[in-house]
């Protein structure tokens, strides 16, 4: 076995796994962004809640038009957008913290979804919809994944400065512009963006895992913003080559074992990480600056 | 700077139906200094953002002349700031230029030189790309007078703006708040230290839900005023009968 065969050449050979490849890397381009200011908000688990209010509606989709990639998308979309919309509504107007207004709003959609598919019995190609199949990307799924990518870089790049102070000094912001508002909503269409076109490779519930692992590994390599970005991409990137080739010699789920090379990511990162990894603390600081 | 005279008619300001100020009426001229003081609880910080235009009143009107929102800097007691962000005081103090670049707007040559210029005024060069994170308590509030600073905004509200900040940061921020009045631009602080208030403000407002004294500092802060303000009573009665009270003309 040569670093070639096993390295190399599985993307050479098969076609199947370059498509995966190119998708989960697109995917990781766009997520991990989002995850890295979802994190710094400290919302990193409104991500798992969305990912939640996402599945009715992409099931929904399922039901009416089968496995049909726009359908189920447009599903989640509309499931997803709904859900993050009312949650800030509510947020906003009324005294319920942002974190319950989810809560209730994605359970709500969740019990929704259940009842739907449970109307029509249940369905096992619905396990695709659940747990993904990056090894079956069409060549429409790839565009929706690079076009999501796409969208996610540049509508970031344009509520940049409102997100940061968003997030920095919400009550500042407010005293100067009202644009912290609907750059928080914008922000929260792109986290559902990112999450349908997740779970088209990942599925629902691991689509999640893609936006909040390489966020939540950024912070052991790195403690400015601008650098975290390229960080979670790049710790996006290493999981999906990991997890393809892992998946591909050992011959276990695709989905899974991306988002578990992302954690083994994020363990090493937390270990060894240049900024707070846990090893630098084992080393007791036997000098000092003198200022 | 041409700040315009604030006016309050008959103001009631509070929560949930009940005032925390209660039927204030008067006039904070041009390019003053006042001082808002009282004790606990007695609606210093609610008026200043019903002056800021966060809290709407309850009854009466304030206002603001030709005023734009935006044109008055707040710099609230209990900052939203999240200090474990990844931002650096540079970037902090340079969010204070909203106003002239918008979202979109560059910083520009220029833009830096006026942040670096406000940073040096408040006595933090070298701080430049420290995340806020590392800063003590008063070196975060020296950052925060340089973003009002860079606000230039005709209108400063200052919320207990030296609780728990040293003697010398205090005398340098004083410093930065003389040179504001210097440009005729108003301002009003609510303060507990009456040294301070005597020392730098000239015309104070006692307020103890309702306005106690207002007007030149060493009247409003005779002593009978001051204990005729530690009397306030502090709980909200929600059996309270709805006031029908005209204002003390």
């Amino acid at each position: 076995m040569t670093f070639y065969d096993v390295v190399i050449g599985p993307f050479v050979e098969f076609d199947f796994m370059r498509r995966a490849l190119i998708g989960s890397l697109a995917l990781s381009l766009g997520a991990g962004p989002v995850g890295v200011f979802l994190m710094l908000r400290r919302m990193s688990l409104a991500g798992d809640a969305m990912a939640h209010a996402i599945l009715p509606g992409a099931a929904a989709g399922f039901l009416v038009a089968g496995l049909s990639l726009p359908a189920m998308t447009l599903g989640g979309l509309v499931a997803g957008v709904s859900v993050a919309l009312l949650a800030g509504l509510v947020t906003r107007m009324t005294v319920l913290k942002e974190d319950a207004a989810l809560a209730a709003f994605y359970l709500l959609s969740l019990a929704l979804g259940v009842t739907m598919v449970s109307l029509r019995g249940s369905n096992v190609d619905l396990l695709h919809v659940l747990f993904g199949s990056v090894l079956a990307l069409d060549d429409d799924a790839l565009l929706l994944l690079a076009g999501v990518a796409t969208v996610t870089l540049v509508t970031l790049a344009l509520v940049y400065r409102p997100l940061v102070l968003e997030c920095v000094d919400p009550g500042f912001l407010a005293s100067v512009s009202r644009a912290g508002g609907p750059a928080h909503l914008i922000f929260l269409g792109l986290v559902v963006l990112n999450l349908v076109a997740g779970f088209q490779a990942l599925g629902t519930l691991l689509a999640v895992g893609v936006m909040m692992l390489p966020a939540a590994t950024a912070p052991f390599w790195t403690q400015r913003l601008a650098p975290m970005f390229g960080v979670a991409v790049a710790a996006g990137a290493l999981a999906s080559v990991a997890g393809l080739l892992g998946s591909y010699h050992a011959g276990v789920p695709t989905g899974p074992a991306i988002i578990l090379a992302a954690g083994v990511v994020y363990l090493l990162s937390m270990a060894f990480g240049p900024a707070g990894g846990l090893v630098w603390r084992l080393v007791p600081a036997r000098r000092h600056r003198a200022a | 700077m041409n700040a315009p005279a604030i006016r309050f008619e008959d103001v009631t300001l509070g929560y949930d139906g009940h005032p925390a100020v209660h039927h204030l009426t008067g006039e904070i001229a041009p390019g003053s200094a006042l001082a808002v003081v009282g004790p606990n609880g007695a609606g210093k910080s609610t008026l200043l953002k019903g002056l800021v235009g966060t809290l709407k009143p309850l009854g009466g009107s304030i206002d603001r002349g030709a005023l734009k929102s935006g044109e008055i800097a707040y710099l609230p007691q209990a900052a939203s700031l999240d200090r474990s962000f990844p931002i650096d005081v540079f970037d902090l103090v340079a969010t204070g230029l909203w106003r002239k670049i918008g979202p979109f707007g560059g910083v520009g040559a220029n833009g830096r030189a006026k942040v670096r210029d406000a940073i040096a005024g408040v006595g933090l060069t070298g701080f430049e790309r420290r995340p806020i994170g590392t800063l003590s308590g008063g070196q975060l509030q020296r950052a925060l007078f340089a973003r009002l600073a860079l606000q230039d905004a005709p209108v400063i509200l200052l919320d207990e703006p030296f609780a728990a900040i040293d003697i010398d940061t205090v005398r340098d921020l004083l410093d930065l708040v003389a040179r504001w009045r210097g440009e005729s631009r108003t301002v009003v602080a609510v303060l507990h230290d009456l040294e301070t208030v005597r020392h730098a403000f000239p015309e104070t407002l006692l307020l103890a839900r309702r306005p106690i004294s207002w007007g030149p500092t060493a009247e409003a802060l005779r002593p009978e005023r001051l204990l005729e303000a530690r009397g306030m009573t502090e709980a909200f009665d929600d059996r309270a009968p709805v006031c029908h009270a005209e204002h003390a003309a």
